[in-house]
């Protein structure tokens, strides 16, 4: 069994997954309401990229990670725990270490990961509309009796 | 109830699950190459089921399965032969449930052949579906990596659109979330084997054209008396299970039946954000919170109890409490059969009602002593979005729930509970909040989740722009 999601505002970062060998997600503009960033981190290599949604490089990811970036692994953290973030981009946090954000965040940062490259934008995208596609489709009243071996918990990621 | 039988032990079940378990290890290392240890495995499934119409099929899946040259033929046999024993583990468990709670047994409905039904229904959808669960058994869940997870994917984007192939998408989206958040399979420090096997089993079954297909139908009218609500929910999707008694208008026995929605959802969306998904779509789930019946006018029901729920066959009716329809009526309404596929210990959810019991609280967990027999309560099993509390639970005095078996033994998920302040009862229902509330941490996690859907609908304007 998987926890939930444990519930987090949306606003700053709407969207976030590990999938496709990435960390990659949708991050707000902290200045201009109108822009959202389309953020990536490769597991592995931590190659990088950050750009907005209309494919412009991000100012603040050329030599390391940007403020999106970071943010990005924040929400990752709280969405999947940082146990499942550390695990799937390979950062596992020192023996002895507690892995937060902030220490994956410097594992991966130490190691100087270069920019990678941006054609991920598209791809996350996609995903993004994936994602919201849940919303549109019809509830169903037919019985799905397979949901019984995935039963709510109060637990959360 | 007879609480006293709930501990005793069941004829030939540690066999059952012993034959089970076998398989299930076999599936850890996975099928391509299999060692003499998954050979035996697969030799005492087919053993198991050698007085039975699929020996034959079953022992010849095993062979060529241990011998590493297993067809997508034989991988369902074997799903078919596990499923054959579980299924006879369910049986049995029922039959003890039936004893415990001492209600009348279903009638056998009449099994006619389900009518409808496309048996050509996204035929390739499901051969591509059987094909990912097939190299899943043979690199097992040690041998799985992120590119094996990743082949459900498109399956699944595709059978979505589907309402028709819903059951099967909603399975393989919950099973594959959960490999993916297990991968790489061979740092897993615990594999959970029989979970994992019955998701690849009822996953294998599903591919089969038809294997989904409702029982026959027929149409009811009457009284809709709710008992309480089963929330179930994995990362993309939640169902709601409303368990009721239902009195057919005409006089005739009053039975047991259930009504379900469910639906695709982000997994952003969480906590009241899931009744909120299902609220438009069953006003069932209205009536619930409210406390009220419903009187039905020919509404779709199953042969295993399942309404089809229509909204236009449905209008509210007189208020009902719950713990009066679980002391009055329940006692007297005939239980649910199970159709031969879905027969499975997991699936055992039986509604009862408990009073007069001790509570129990240690390491173990919450438990309640019910005429000096321990059962276990899984008090998390509750929305996160409602008033019931495990606290609530162990200050309870009278808690209705269904009876359910799990890891060899029987438990208790409560749907509601009776507290008694100032010498008088007060009912705190996990569905509570099912249609809305004024409570004010319940319109909190309301406006939570209805933020979340704003912010995601809005955020993905500004990508589509550009």
């Amino acid at each position: 069994m998987v926890p939930p999601a444990r519930a987090r505002k949306l606003a700053k970062v709407p969207f976030v997954e590990l999938a496709d060998g990435r960390l990659q997600g949708v991050v707000s503009s902290g200045s201009d309401i109108g822009r959202v960033y389309v953020s990536s981190v490769e597991a592995g290599t931590y190659a990088f990229s950050c750009s907005t949604n209309n494919n412009r490089p991000c100012g603040g990811a050329r030599g390391t990670f940007c403020n999106h970036i970071r943010a990005l692994i924040g929400e990752a953290v709280l969405q999947y725990g940082a146990g499942r973030v550390a695990r799937y981009l390979k950062a596992e946090v020192a023996e002895g270490g507690e892995p937060d954000a902030q220490a994956i965040t410097s594992v991966m940062t130490a190691a100087l990961p270069s920019p990678g490259d941006r054609s991920a934008a598209a791809q996350v995208f996609s995903r993004f509309l994936r994602h919201l596609s849940y919303l549109e489709l019809e509830p169903v009243t037919a019985p799905l009796p397979e949901m019984h071996w995935f039963p709510t918990t109060r637990a959360v990621a | 109830m007879r609480a006293d039988l709930l501990t005793d032990a069941v004829d030939g079940l540690d066999e059952a699950l012993a034959a089970v378990d076998g398989f299930d290890d076999a599936l850890v290392d996975g099928l391509l190459r299999p060692q003499p240890r998954q050979a035996a495995g697969l030799t005492g499934l087919a053993d198991a089921l050698a007085a039975s119409p699929l020996a034959a099929r079953v022992a010849e899946a095993a062979e060529k399965t241990a011998a590493g040259v297993a067809g997508e033929d034989h991988f369902t046999a074997l799903a078919g032969a596990r499923t054959a024993l579980l299924g006879s583990v369910h049986d049995a468990l029922s039959a003890r449930v039936a004893e415990v709670v001492g209600r009348p047994v279903a009638p056998e409905r009449e099994a006619v052949p389900g009518g409808g039904g496309d048996d050509a229904l996204g035929v390739n959808l499901l051969g591509a579906a059987r094909g990912w669960l097939c190299d899943l058994a043979r690199v097992g869940w040690r041998g799985m990596d992120h590119e094996t997870v990743a082949g459900a994917a498109p399956v699944v984007s595709a059978m979505l659109s589907d309402p028709a192939l819903r059951r099967l998408a909603t399975l393989l989206d919950g099973f594959a979330a959960e490999l993916a958040a297990s991968c790489p399979g061979a740092t897993l420090e615990r594999v959970p084997v029989r979970r994992w096997a019955d998701l690849w089993t009822r996953g294998m079954l599903l591919t089969l054209p038809g294997a989904a297909r409702l029982t026959p139908v027929t149409e009811v009218s009457g009284r809709l008396l709710p008992l309480g609500v089963d929330v179930q929910e994995h990362a993309t999707a939640v169902q709601a299970q409303v368990h009721a008694v239902f009195e057919p208008a005409d006089g005739t026995a009053s039975r047991l039946v259930r009504a379900s929605v469910s639906a695709p959802k982000p997994d952003t969306v969480v906590g009241a954000g899931l009744w909120q998904v299902l609220r438009p779509r069953m006003s069932l789930l209205g009536a619930l919170g409210e406390g009220r019946a419903m009187e039905l006018d020919a509404m779709p029901v199953t042969a295993e109890g399942d309404l089809l729920w229509d909204d236009a066959r449905a209008r509210a009716g007189e208020s009902a409490d719950a713990f009066v329809t679980a002391r009055v009526a329940l006692p007297a309404a005939s239980g649910c059969v199970t159709a031969p596929l879905d027969r499975h210990p997991a699936r055992i959810a039986v509604p009862v009602l408990l009073e007069g019991y001790g509570v129990q609280e240690d390491e173990d967990g919450l438990a309640f002593l019910v005429a000096g027999e321990r059962l276990a309560v899984d008090a998390d099993r509750v929305p996160a979005a409602g008033p019931l509390t495990p606290e609530a639970v162990a200050g309870s005095a009278a808690c209705l729930g269904l009876l359910r078996w799990d890891a060899g033994e029987f438990r208790l998920q409560p749907l509601a509970v009776e507290r008694t302040v100032r010498k008088k009862p007060v009912a705190v229902h996990a569905g509570a909040w099912a249609g809305g509330t004024a409570d004010k941490a319940g319109a909190r996690a309301e406006k939570a989740a209805t933020d979340a859907v704003t912010v995601l609908r809005e955020r993905a304007g500004k990508l589509l722009r550009k």
